[in-house]
C-alpha cells in the first residue's frame, strides 16, 4: 500500500467562497448548495504530467515569445520566479505552470477586451514553463498595468498575473493570480477581497526581489505556490520495515 | 496537527482565460496540444453541452478540464493523453468533449472528471460526467445522491446519433449540478 495517497481536505474557509456579492458576477454564477464530500478515487488522485516536449525553448520568455524576430515587448522589464512546493513544504517538480496577463497598457490580447490601451504587436501576454527538480519556476516578462472592469461604476483590477499550475493530481488543480507588492489597488480589489483573510490575500502578493534583480536589465519579483499536501499521517501509521 | 505551509488561495480564472490555457483561441500558437485526448482504442464519443448560470443565461467564457480513464478503466503513469481542455463558444456557450468512453474504473461506472473555471467563478468547481447507457445503479459515487442529483451527473445519449451526448451544466436552479468537495 502505497504511504500518504489522500490529500488534505481543501481548507474552504481560507480561499474564497462561491458566492462574493461585491464581486458581481458571482451573484449568478456561484453555485448556491453546498458542495458534495467526495472520498478521493483514483480520478481525483491521478492527473496529467507534461515533459519538455509539450513546450518550447522560449516559452517562458514572455519579451520574446510573441515577438517578431529581433524585437522585444514593450514595458518594465521582471524576472517572476518562485518554487511550487505542496502543503508539507516538499518542492514539486516537473509540473506545469502556465501564465497569462495584460500587457504593459493594460489590455489583454483578446477579443473580448475593449480597453482603450493599446495591443503591443510584440507582446503575447501568455508563457510555460516546467518547474524544475527543486520546484523552481521563472518566467521573464513585462510588469502588466492595471485596467479598469464593469464591476461598479469606477473598478480598477490591481496589476496582476493569472497562474495555473497542476500538481501530481487533478485534485490539486489550482488557478490563482499573483498581484505586486506595494500596488494601492490591491486593497480595493473585489476579487483579491473575495478571500476571507488578509493573511491569505497576502500569500498572493509576489515581494520585490532586489537580490535576484538583474544590473541594467530588470528588476525581480518573488511569488512561491503552495499546493495541496498529503494527508494525516494516520495513514502510516502501520510503519513497514525501518 | 496543522501543515508547514498553507494551500495558496484560489482566484478567478477571470474572461480571459483562454489567452492562457488555449491561447489558440487568440491567435497564439504553442506547442502543447490541449484538444483531443490521444487515446488510441474504445468508442469514439462527442458530449455536447452548455453550462448555465442562475439567469438562465450560457457562460460563454467557461474552460472545462477533462481527466478520464482509458477504454480500459487505466489511468496513465504519465503524459497528458487522458486529459484535454474545451472552452464554450463566444457566441453561444455550447463546448465540445470529443474522446474515447472511458471503461470502468474498479466498481466505479464509466466516468469523465470535470473542473470548471470562468470569470465569476472563484475556486474551480470538481465535477463528473457519467453516461445514461452504462450501468450506473451500483456506482459508489451516484449512490451516495438523491435521484434528482443523480440526474445531475449523467450525460444523456442522443438517439440520433450512437456516439453524440449531451450534457448541461447548471450552476444555480432547480436542477443545480452536484459539484465535489474532493
Amino acid at each position: 500500500m502505497t504511504k500518504n495517497v489522500f490529500l488534505n481536505r481543501r481548507d474552504r474557509d481560507w480561499h474564497p467562497r462561491a458566492d462574493t456579492p461585491d464581486y458581481k458576477t458571482t451573484r449568478a454564477r456561484a453555485p448556491r448548495r453546498p458542495l458534495v464530500y467526495l472520498p478521493q478515487t483514483i480520478s481525483d488522485l491521478s492527473g496529467p504530467s507534461f515533459g519538455h516536449g509539450d513546450i518550447a525553448a522560449g516559452d517562458a520568455d514572455l519579451f520574446t515569445n510573441y515577438a517578431a524576430p529581433g524585437a522585444c515587448a514593450i514595458g518594465q522589464r521582471i524576472l517572476l520566479h518562485g518554487r511550487i512546493l505542496d502543503e508539507d513544504a516538499r518542492p514539486v517538480p516537473n509540473t506545469l505552470v502556465e501564465i497569462w496577463q495584460a500587457n504593459a497598457g493594460g489590455r489583454y490580447r483578446h477579443k473580448n477586451d475593449e480597453y482603450l490601451a493599446p495591443l503591443d504587436d510584440n507582446f503575447g501576454g501568455c508563457g510555460r514553463t516546467l518547474s524544475d527538480d527543486k520546484g523552481g519556476y521563472s518566467f521573464q516578462t513585462i510588469l502588466p498595468a492595471p485596467y479598469p472592469w464593469p464591476n461598479g461604476p469606477n473598478s480598477w483590477r490591481p496589476a496582476h498575473i493569472h497562474f495555473s499550475v497542476f500538481g501530481r493530481a487533478f485534485a490539486q488543480r489550482l488557478i490563482t493570480q499573483c498581484y505586486f507588492e506595494g500596488d494601492p489597488l490591491i486593497p480595493l480589489c473585489p476579487i483579491a477581497k473575495a478571500i476571507p483573510s488578509a493573511a491569505a490575500v497576502e500569500r498572493l502578493v509576489a515581494k520585490f526581489d532586489m537580490e535576484n534583480t538583474l544590473p541594467f536589465d530588470k528588476l525581480a519579483y518573488r511569488f512561491d505556490i503552495v499546493l495541496r499536501g498529503h494527508a494525516a499521517t494516520h495513514f502510516e501509521s502501520h510503519k513497514e520495515g525501518t | 496537527m496543522d501543515k508547514p505551509l498553507k494551500e495558496t488561495p484560489s482566484q478567478t480564472a477571470g474572461p480571459y482565460v483562454h489567452i492562457g490555457l488555449l491561447p489558440q483561441r487568440c491567435g497564439v500558437t504553442t506547442p502543447l496540444q490541449f484538444g483531443n485526448p490521444s487515446l488510441q482504442n474504445g468508442e469514439a464519443i462527442e458530449i455536447k453541452g452548455v453550462v448555465w448560470d442562475g439567469d438562465g443565461e450560457p457562460v460563454k467564457d467557461v474552460l472545462i478540464e477533462v481527466w478520464q480513464a482509458d477504454c480500459d478503466g487505466q489511468f496513465p503513469q504519465g503524459g497528458h493523453a487522458n486529459w484535454q481542455r474545451v472552452a464554450g463558444d463566444f457566441d453561444t456557450g455550447e463546448w465540445v468533449i470529443e474522446s474515447i468512453k472511458p471503461g470502468r474504473v474498479g466498481n466505479a461506472a464509466p466516468h469523465l472528471t470535470l473542473w470548471i473555471v470562468a470569470r465569476g467563478i472563484n475556486i474551480g468547481l470538481h465535477s463528473r460526467v457519467y453516461f445514461s447507457d452504462e450501468a450506473n445503479k451500483d456506482d459508489p459515487v451516484l449512490k451516495g445522491l438523491s435521484q434528482s442529483d443523480r440526474a445531475t451527473l449523467i450525460a444523456d445519449r442522443d438517439t440520433n446519433d450512437a456516439a453524440a451526448y449531451s450534457f448541461n451544466i447548471h450552476l444555480q436552479g432547480d436542477s443545480e449540478t452536484v459539484f465535489f468537495d474532493v
